[in-house]
């Protein structure tokens, strides 16, 4: 069993999954039973300024008879008295000293508000402050939330106001609703923030309602953007986290990051850990599931680490973001091609119209006699399973003409059908960067280009 | 769907077995679909619907798309939902087959269809008229297929019927529990809003002569289908109840459908295997299948066989009937004698012996026989060239005579005869027609 306990900036959890500020920490009873759950911590649902909240707050985007593959919402932050919220803290706290209880705070752009608000989370016994940076919606239209986000000079200033009075670990939470995500996390560091956590939700329209023509959700016959968030944001967010890793300033600074956008199981925060991740927060899946979904995300990951040889969490943390780079640096001379499986290939053809259509022309339809045919042809008279089945082609890759662009593999419905085998290319190693110092001119002019490519064999198809 | 519309809602003595799908049964399974290209469900399909496309339409919910894209490849698409053999055809071809679930492209279509039928859509219009007249005789599946492609092309179509009622088999002949008559008619009716006139009751060779026919149309569509059950030339034979009369009474007089208690059937085909099916459902205590091969050379398909052992319907396997013993005018049992099985016969299956001295008794009070049909008698006395006995057509369709083509049952000299095989005969059929009178395009 690998060992799952988590420090995250000195905060102690026995796991590194924590409910992300978000409706499911809305209340000290919800996060009283998702640590009965098994939770390691939780954000409780940003407190601060008073907010009124409206109805028909969730939009959610499903795809392919899939529910709530993303989620968009317009709810603010919570509604609920400060005191109610600060006194639920507190008996949390006490309830479960082994949690990690942090509180995401957003007030007005005043030195004293956050001085005020900071206190008295402090006063709960609470683990750590999250500064909501991130809200996209309704709260920046007062200044909050993403409006300071954006700039990475409020985002400096505030964290400064922060710091001067904070006695708990600070972590500074980011919007990806920017250009570089990176300059929000140096203004963080600069100001002395004890951790980095993102992404949070991401401006968003979920749809219109071909019937109605509202925008949805309908908020009385008006719509807007709200913050996207759930499994299809993961890509994004995985990206936002590699920047961060890979960035000289935040890397020195050896903030941790707690990571979150997506995640849904145990193979989703392994991502997240291996890009740099040290802690992972959690919303969209349990919004669809409910607590009980922390039982496989902890077995899973304890599972997967065991397999792997990884002891404790801090192994996994950052172990792949080495590998992380830009185009420049990538090998031209790395070769990899297609192959189908024949034994395992189920004839669904869906490899050979993506190639054919979409990307390179290089996967044949091969009759039995080993001539190329053509798609559909077959007689109109012929019929049935027998000759459906028998007369059909196979799919060949023409492996000279395959650039390994890789769609096949990712249209195959088969499990290990199509692999992208590594070939030598016969070429030495070189990167775009080592061209564009050793020999300027090839990436300039198209005949330098062409001659290039001559001497070193590389055929274009 | 269109039950009420026809009156003869609660005629039929069984339901339909499978309830449509629900709107999300239909959105997962649609999902499911991988979408294959250039499909190996669509090459099976004898009227090659484009099926993928039907189901992408179904999950992005253009079920008026889906529609026309399965009426398309397949006017009678709601009945060929319904009575496919599928998984010899579509769903036996699915490339999921192998190691999973084949996708349900039966009911999927089924769903698409229901929806037009049940909204009350018309897909096509009718093209600019062409002046060109056409008769079609029989207003069976394949006649039905050919009169509503030509009239799709603005030919004046003519479909002439002996019965009282247009659909052949599909309205006669196939058991409620796979389609409802009231699907056959609701199709009936589309065929005729696509401007074919429909005259019920008019035969050919009693009250309609071909020569009459030649004379008065530019070509002919024969789709006659096949003739009457074949007798056993056994004694009693006057007590056998014929098959497909079992079938349409319980589809069209289920209130007066008598079922015996102990039921013999005599065959092993998909018709015989509906009887039984009747037979059992409606009652019967004791239901058996009498066939002088074995399970083996039966012409029933697997899966029929599978749903009728499960049925509870008993097989007595290598026996053939050789008298019906009554009693005061009432059934009493069927004698039969053993087989054996000896050397292949024209049909290429082995040939039944009887095995001397092995005569024995089943007690029955109703027998009911269904052992194929014959072929229709018509061909000869039309003077058309036949093969095998069945009308012999070139690759258009077209019979010796020139301008009268055939399709259906009628034709189906080589492989198994269905209502889809008899779509496509009636929709190329109708393409050669129009080519004939019109030229291309």
């Amino acid at each position: 069993m690998a060992d799952l306990r988590t420090n995250f900036a000195g905060i102690r959890s026995p796991n590194p999954f924590w409910l992300a500020s978000a409706p499911p920490s809305n209340s000290g009873a919800q996060v009283h039973r998702a640590f009965e759950a098994g939770w390691g911590g939780a954000v409780w649902k940003t407190i601060g300024a008073p907010v009124l909240n409206v109805s028909n707050r969730y939009g959610a985007w499903h795809f392919g008879g899939q529910k709530m593959l993303a989620i968009n919402n317009v709810e603010l932050i919570s509604d609920r008295p400060l005191e109610v919220n600060l006194r639920e803290i507190a008996e949390v706290k006490r309830a479960w000293p082994d949690r990690a209880v942090i509180v995401s705070a957003m007030v007005e752009s005043k030195p004293e508000v956050w001085h005020d608000i900071v206190k008295k989370i402090q006063d709960t016994g609470a683990d750590g402050i999250e500064l909501n940076y991130g809200c996209p919606h309704g709260m920046s239209e007062r200044g909050m939330g993403s409006a300071v986000g954006q700039v990475p000079e409020y985002c400096e200033q505030i964290t400064g106001w922060v710091m001067q009075v904070a006695k708990i670990p600070v972590i500074v939470k980011l919007t990806p609703n920017i250009s570089n995500i990176v300059m929000p996390a140096r203004a963080a560091v600069a100001a002395g923030a004890d951790a980095l956590s993102l992404i949070n939700t991401i401006n968003s329209i979920i749809g219109v309602d071909l019937d109605s023509f509202e925008i949805v959700p309908n908020i009385g016959g008006k719509g807007g953007h709200g913050g996207y968030a759930g499994p299809a944001v993961k890509p994004v967010a995985l990206n936002m986290l590699s920047a961060l890793g890979t960035d000289a300033v935040v890397a020195e600074s050896k903030l941790p990051i707690s990571g979150m956008g997506g995640i849904s199981c145990w193979s989703d925060a392994a991502e997240f850990l291996l890009l740099g991740a040290s802690s992972l927060q959690v919303c969209t899946a349990v919004m669809h599931y409910g607590f009980r979904i922390i039982e496989d995300l902890c077995d899973g990951l304890s599972n997967w680490m065991d397999e792997k040889g990884f002891k404790r969490i801090s192994d996994v943390v950052g172990h792949s973001v080495h590998r992380v780079s830009d185009f420049k640096n990538f090998d031209l001379s790395f070769k990899a091609i297609a192959r189908i499986d024949q034994q395992k290939c189920i004839r669904c053809n869906l490899c050979y119209v993506a190639c054919n259509d979409t990307a390179h022309q290089c996967i044949d339809l091969v009759a039995k006699d080993g001539s190329i045919v053509p798609p559909g042809s077959y007689d109109v008279r012929s019929n049935g399973r027998e000759e459906a089945v028998h007369t059909r082609p196979s799919v060949l890759v023409r492996e000279e003409d395959c650039v390994g662009c890789r769609l096949c593999f990712n249209v195959c419905p088969v499990d290990s059908c199509i692999r992208m085998v590594e070939e030598p290319s016969g070429r030495p190693s070189v990167t775009w960067d080592e061209i564009t110092q050793k020999q300027p001119e090839v990436t300039e002019d198209w005949e330098k280009m062409k001659a290039y490519r001559e001497k070193m064999g590389i055929h274009i198809h | 769907m269109n039950e009420k519309a026809t009156g003869l809602a609660g005629q039929e003595a069984l339901p339909e077995a499978f309830p449509p799908l629900t709107r999300h049964e239909a959105l997962v399974e649609s999902t499911r679909c991988l979408m294959c290209y250039d499909a190996p469900c669509t090459h099976a399909c004898p009227t090659h619907i484009d099926i993928p496309k039907f189901i992408k339409k179904i999950s992005t919910g253009n079920l008026k798309g889906s529609a026309r894209t399965i009426l398309e490849s397949n006017l009678l698409g709601a009945t060929c939902a319904r009575v496919c053999p599928v998984q010899e055809l579509c769903e036996g071809a699915c490339v999921l087959g192998a190691e999973h679930k084949p996708i349900a492209i039966g009911r999927l279509q089924r769903y698409a269809m229901d929806y037009v039928y049940g909204k009350g859509l018309d897909i096509f219009l009718t093209a600019k008229t062409t002046g060109k007249k056409i008769g079609v005789v029989g207003a069976g599946p394949a006649g039905l297929s050919c009169a509503g492609e030509l009239a799709k092309k603005g030919h004046d179509v003519t479909l002439f019927e002996k019965r009282d009622l247009a659909g052949g088999l599909s309205t006669f002949g196939i058991i409620g529990l796979r389609e409802p008559v009231g699907i056959s008619l609701a199709e009936v009716e589309m065929i005729r809003r696509l401007g074919v006139r429909i005259e019920t009751q008019r035969e050919i060779g009693k009250d309609l002569a071909l020569a009459e026919l030649q004379a008065k149309f530019d070509a002919i569509f024969l789709s006659l289908g096949l003739g009457a059950t074949p007798n056993l030339g056994i004694p009693g034979e006057e007590q056998v109840i014929d098959g497909l009369e079992y079938i349409e009474q319980s589809k069209l007089n289920g209130h007066n459908l008598k079922i015996g208690r102990n039921v013999v059937v005599i065959g092993a085909g998909n018709t015989a295997i509906d009887c039984a099916t009747i037979a059992k459902r409606c009652g019967a205590e004791d239901v058996t299948m009498l066939y002088r091969r074995t399970a083996g050379e039966m012409t029933a398909y697997p899966h029929e066989y599978d749903f009728i052992k499960k049925e509870g319907v008993r097989f007595e396997f290598l026996a053939q009937p050789v008298r019906i013993l009554t009693e005061k005018g009432s059934v009493e049992a069927v004698e039969c004698v053993r087989m054996s099985l000896g050397p292949k016969d024209a049909s290429g299956r082995p040939a039944p012996r009887p095995v001397e001295g092995s005569h024995f008794v089943i007690a029955a009070d109703q027998v009911v026989k269904a052992i194929g049909q014959e072929k229709a008698s018509l061909a000869a006395r039309l003077n058309l060239k036949t093969l095998k006995g069945y009308i012999d057509v070139n690759e258009d369709f077209q019979t010796s005579l020139p301008g009268v083509y055939a399709g259906g049952d009628c034709i189906r000299a080589r492989g198994a005869a269905s209502t889809v095989m008899a779509v496509q005969d009636g929709k190329l059929a109708a393409r050669a027609i129009h080519e004939r009178l019109v030229g291309n395009g």
